[in-house]
């Protein structure tokens, strides 16, 4: 590749571009298998490698596209914005640059339907300092579990965080609890909640309404867990083993029901949907 | 020193424009901007100074540990072990006895005075099945309707192979879950270092009480400072950010209650044993008033108005489509 003239290296991404969000050249490199792969012949895949199965991270916009039916999403509770409660250092600036780029929050939540069932869902966005739970992400979620409990809607939400967010502090482990009271006071209103761990769910988040689910489905080998990779190896001082923290390995240890190709998600997600006696 | 040589510039301004007649007071008005920036300075190394000996002295080996407010509170203890799970572990000590007249379950997070101590207790920090423990003595508690009481003292739940091979995460959630719905009074005490999720675990009652030089945190300040900063000797710096000590949690609405120590429990642990022994019978005789009913909605409640964020409905009402940039308009209101 190294021949390749600059303007159509610019066609590609390296494998060792860290941030594995499904990135919008033309051709990507296959962080799995090392191919290339044509970016429409991904997106027509749902961002998962025709060739070796690699799940790449996708964005909220295209969690919408490949898993509701066509302009379902109707966003709801966005209108709750992030404030600086702690005046913490940066906090307002990183979060005004985030507002500008047109992110909403390191959640979106709204109604759904998948093949015409209603549904309530909330899809997080690790772009958005790193799919961390603040105030807001803790508002949105308690209050989709508390829409779901009035109108008897299931709750699907896809989990990819990287924890707390820690610009507001005490704040926002806080939202662990406020979580997962309103996941409880959902459950015993005998409402089904599904929820989806994606590459990566640690942390606060994992820690609190990710692990509460009725159902809970993991993709293929995201890393789910509580306490980061470093932070056990410097604990430990020693190697983490190959695959520990891995979506088979939670399924392995039992934390998790099973683990399910994005492809293959819709089907089974409506199938949970129409068992529970959830309707068109 | 700097703000001394300050002082004499302006001095000597001063007596300048009285000797020659002439207007000085836009350089003297430069002079004393710089004043406040220096003395501004100086309160936040003040302050700085004053935080970071609260997060040390919360982590003093000499400071009452959890097994020393249950040894001082409750008679007829007896220790009750295991999670029928797993294993035993040792960081978590739970058990039943009499606070005052009230039959309690009560469980600490233990904590060493020596290393010895420490290595047995897992430096405070407990595996899955010490929230499992917790948790099944609290439903015991429930079923026999007895208030509970948490001690907590913790760096953090254990970050390990094991730990994580057990569920740790799943193990907290279920303790923030089904505390949340607990039909008995729930009293938490952080009593040293409230160590993010791991203390969380055994935070979630009706009341929350924090000892005056207690600490609880979303992440340690090294670790904050080490992602924030790059750099873990910031610690100290990164703790004030983190309003982490007693008073900035009473502020902000999450404690509900701070206990004066008087000299600091490290030094002399009387006074507070005494007001905290107070405060938790006051507790006793309110919340075992109130009907289950009323005690679950006032913790639910508790709980679920904790966050800060602004609701915009408003703004949307007046027409204004686009998110974007009328988010980012109000960020410059
Ligand atoms: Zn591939």
């Amino acid at each position: 590749m190294d021949k390749l003239p600059d303007s159509i290296k610019k066609l590609f991404v390296s494998k060792d571009n860290s941030d594995k969000t499904l990135p919008d050249n033309l051709f990507v490199e296959c962080p799995g298998c090392q191919e290339i792969v044509y970016r429409p012949k991904l997106e027509q895949n749902l961002g998962v490698c025709p060739l070796c199965s690699y799940h790449f991270r996708i964005s909220v916009d295209e969690w919408i596209n490949f898993i509701t039916d066509a302009n379902s999403f109707l966003p709801l509770f966005e209108e709750i914005v992030s404030v600086d409660p702690l005046n913490f250092p940066g906090y307002r600036e990183k979060l005004e640059s985030l507002y500008k780029k047109g992110l909403n929050e390191a959640i979106r939540t709204g109604y759904a339907r998948l093949d015409g069932i209603k549904i309530l869902m909330g899809i997080m966005d690790s772009e958005f300092i790193m799919g961390s739970m603040g105030s807001v992400v803790g508002e949105r979620v308690a209050r989709l579990f508390e829409q779901g409990m009035n109108e008897n809607l299931p709750v699907i939400i896809i989990s990819r965080s990287g924890g707390a967010r820690m610009q507001e502090g005490v704040v926002s482990l806080f939202q662990m609890a406020k979580t997962s009271a309103a996941a409880k006071k959902f459950s015993d209103s005998c409402n089904l909640f599904i929820s989806i761990l994606t590459d990566p769910t640690t942390g606060g988040v994992s820690a609190s309404f990710s692990f509460l689910g009725d159902i809970i489905i993991a993709e293929p080998n995201a890393l789910i867990g509580f306490a980061g990779q470093r932070v056990i190896e410097q604990t430990i001082k020693q190697k983490l083993p190959e695959g520990f923290q891995r979506a088979e390995f939670l399924e392995k240890k039992g934390f998790v029901d099973f683990v399910c190709d994005r492809r293959k998600l819709r089907e089974t997600l409506v199938k949970i949907l129409e068992i529970h006696r959830y309707r068109r | 020193m700097k703000k001394e040589k300050i002082l004499k510039q302006i001095d000597r301004l001063k007596s300048i424009a009285i000797a020659e007649g002439i207007d000085l007071s836009s350089e003297i008005n430069k002079l004393r901007a710089m004043l406040e920036l220096e003395s501004d300075d100086f309160q936040k190394e003040k302050q700085m100074k004053e935080v970071w000996e609260i997060v040390q002295n919360s982590r003093k080996i000499e400071r009452p540990k959890p097994q020393d407010f249950i040894k001082n509170f409750i008679e007829d203890f007896i220790e009750l072990k295991g999670d029928r799970r797993f294993g035993n572990d040792n960081a978590v000590i739970g058990g039943i006895g009499y606070f005052d007249k009230y039959p309690v379950t009560v469980v600490g997070i233990q904590k060493g005075h020596t290393l010895n101590e420490n290595i047995e207790y897992n430096f405070g920090s407990p595996h899955p099945e010490g929230y499992r423990k917790a948790l099944r003595l609290s439903f015991q508690a429930e079923k026999f309707t007895r208030p509970i009481l948490f001690f907590v003292d913790t760096p953090g739940a254990y970050p390990g192979i094991d730990s994580e091979e057990r569920g740790m995460a799943e193990a907290i959630a279920e303790n923030l879950y089904y505390l949340s719905d607990l039909k008995t009074p729930i009293i938490s005490v952080i009593t040293g270092e409230g160590g993010s999720g791991g203390a969380l675990a055994l935070g979630v009652s009706d009341i929350l009480i924090m000892m005056q030089n207690a600490i609880l945190s979303v992440i340690s300040p090294e670790g904050c400072a080490s992602i924030l900063f790059k750099d873990s000797s910031k610690a100290a710096e990164a703790s004030v950010s983190l309003k982490l000590t007693s008073f900035d949690l009473l502020n902000l609405g999450i404690v509900d209650k701070v206990i004066d120590e008087g000299p600091g429990l490290e030094v002399n642990p009387e006074i507070g044993y005494k007001n905290l022994s107070e405060q938790i019978l006051t507790s006793l005789q309110y919340f075992t008033s109130l009907s289950s009913r009323e005690l679950v909605e006032h913790r639910n409640q508790k709980i679920r108005k904790i966050g800060y964020y602004k609701d915009t409905t408003g703004y949307l009402k007046k027409g204004i489509s686009n998110t974007r940039n009328f988010i980012y308009d109000l960020f410059k209101l």
